[in-house]
């Protein structure tokens, strides 16, 4: 199952990346976890929030170029080896990951790691087959 | 179809007949004025048997407008003068320009020919996005679309939100905007949840007073599925007016009841024949404050050979290509802005909003070019933030010649100009000046 991350471009430019922790917290929108992406000109903010459509338009209205990717979240064992099971189970099947990054819940044990893949579908049969329980939009709202 | 069918066909011979009339009795009003008092009495113009006698006359600059100043060029008594339009002067003396009664209404006859042949009839709603005052934009078209019979709604420039609240509430038709403000207002048209394009009544605009290329004109069109039609005019003259297009869009037919235009070689001021791009100088035909002779625009276009298909015989000019004055120079390399902007609009994921700055690093000029990304067009990876920034700058030395500084902007980062749009600013210590 895959969910949605919010994609923002964001110029390099002092207290962008505030802006938008600023407009989403004004709308109550929580950030649950967070990277940038970036050159020496301009970056890739991606966020995973408790509610992507609302904060896709808000974002929006705020004048931010900003648009939805779908990417796929992976609960992962926080302890040594957990990840690396994940991408050796892809890498056999040549699946690229494009990029990915992880967050803690601290009602959790595990961490929640979210890749972002060009092909979503094979990676997702991939990682049932191996047993590795991907989380949907609603389990992971409700973490 | 044509507002005035017997001018706007008139016959070649006819009009040249009338041109030669009206110059006549131009250079007697002129003679009123104490500058081409003094100028006359030394150059001594006898009788014009045809419009190109002119060019034994010397050219009037802004330098010379300026000097003038208040009342060199006044060929009325004041008491006459009902109207006046000034330019911005925040250096040195403003250039002013006198109307009287009669200048006013043919003035509003000429705005009101213009977009009749557009297509605006009296049963459009006029929305008029420009700016009023001494700026003349906002009031020539203002009262020719009242004598058209369109009504109008003043609104003036700026504040996004109120635009849009009129054209949904009143259904706007048409309107009449600067081109870089069109792209911007579509922007906050779908912020609002809308579709330019369907969710609005608004099926053509006026677009003018900034130079823009076809590609710009094209984006307008798309962005909000109406006909764009490009305006030129100049506050010297009257200010819109002066030429316009029909609905063929190939050109403005300049109106040479009113106008007398020469192209000259900028440099030499020798004329160009027709096809050649040069700079384009006009002579006021019918103005009676403040007639002005052969004027340099310092509007660099070409007069397009041949009859245009919609009937009229008034010549036409190609979209401005930029001003004499605004080439710049980039080590020892010729740019003009327009060039940058022909390139960047090619570019799809590009914005419609850009700004060329000129610096100066380790004793050589670097050309900066600024533009936003289309806000529809992200798709979310770095890797295509890149792509875009090689393919324009790419696109942008091959057009130019000369390498630039590309920086990816977010969409409406770049201030938001009211009135014209801001393009070029030239950084290095030496010139000290922005086109
Ligand atoms: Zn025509």
């Amino acid at each position: 199952m895959s969910v949605k991350q919010i994609s923002v471009f964001l110029e390099n430019k002092k207290g962008r990346l505030a802006e938008v922790a600023k407009t989403l917290s004004h709308e109550k929108i929580n950030i649950r976890a967070l990277s940038l992406a970036d050159t020496a000109d301009f970056g890739v903010l991606r966020i995973i929030v408790d509610n992507p459509d609302r904060s896709l338009t808000v974002l929006k209205t705020h004048g931010f170029v900003a648009q939805v990717t779908e990417v796929i979240a992976v609960e992962v064992e926080d302890r040594p080896g957990g990840l690396s099971r994940i991408l050796e189970v892809l890498d056999q099947d040549n699946v690229n990951v494009e990029y990915m990054y992880a967050y803690v819940e601290k009602s959790r044990e595990n961490a929640i790691v979210i890749c972002r893949i060009d092909d979503r579908e094979r990676a997702l049969q991939i990682l049932e087959k191996n047993g590795i329980a991907t989380l949907s939009a609603e389990a992971l709202k409700a973490l | 179809m044509y507002w005035d069918r017997d001018i706007e066909t008139m016959e070649r011979s006819a009009l040249q007949r009338l041109q030669c009339e009206r110059l006549a009795a131009t250079l007697e009003r002129a003679a009123r004025a104490p500058y081409y008092r003094r100028l006359l009495e030394k150059t001594g113009v006898a009788d014009v048997r045809e419009p190109g006698d002119i060019s034994r006359l010397p050219f009037t600059t802004k330098a010379e407008l300026r000097n003038e100043f208040p009342y060199g060029f006044l060929a009325v008594p004041l008491t006459d003068v009902v109207r006046l339009h000034s330019s911005s002067g925040t250096t040195g003396n403003p250039t002013v320009i006198y109307h009287t009664k009669a200048d006013i209404i043919a003035w509003q006859d000429l705005v009101a020919r213009c977009m009749y042949m557009a297509g605006m009839r009296s049963s459009d709603v006029f929305q008029n996005i420009m700016g009023y005052g001494l700026f003349t934009g906002g009031l020539g078209f203002h009262y020719g679309a009242e004598k058209l019979g369109a009504m109008t709604i003043p609104v003036g420039p700026g504040n996004s939100k109120r635009q849009i609240w009129f054209m949904r509430e009143f259904k706007t038709t048409a309107m009449h905007i600067l081109p870089s403000y069109a792209m911007r207002l579509a922007t906050h048209v779908k912020e609002m949840g809308l579709d330019p394009r369907t969710d609005l009544s608004v099926r053509m605009a006026f677009v003018g007073a900034e130079p823009h290329t076809e590609e710009t004109r094209r984006r307008i069109e798309e962005t909000w599925n109406i006909r764009a039609f490009n305006s030129y005019g100049l506050s010297e003259m009257c200010g819109p007016g002066v030429a316009f297009e029909c609905p063929e869009q190939s050109g403005m037919h300049i109106w040479e009841d009113s106008f007398l235009a020469e192209i000259v070689e900028p440099d030499t001021g020798a004329p160009v024949p027709d096809g050649e791009c040069g700079e384009l100088v006009l002579t006021t035909l019918t103005r009676t404050g403040t007639p002005l002779l052969r004027y340099r625009t310092r509007d660099l276009t070409r007069i397009i050979p041949g009859p245009c298909p919609c009937g009229r015989t008034h010549r036409r000019i190609d979209r401005i290509r930029g001003r004499s004055d605004d080439m710049m120079i980039i080590n020892g390399v010729n740019i003009f802005p327009l060039q940058v902007e022909q390139t960047l609009m090619r570019i799809p994921g590009i914005g419609s909003n850009y700004l060329i700055e000129i610096h100066e690093e380790n004793f050589m000029d670097r050309l900066h070019v600024s533009v936003e990304m289309a806000a529809d067009s992200f798709q979310g990876t770095l890797s295509q933030l890149e792509g875009l920034q090689s393919r324009v700058l790419a696109a942008l030395r091959d057009e130019t010649g000369v390498t630039p500084v590309v920086k990816l902007l977010e969409a409406g980062s770049l201030p938001a100009a009211e009135g014209k749009a801001v393009r070029v600013v030239d950084r290095r210590a030496q010139s000290g000046k922005g086109c």
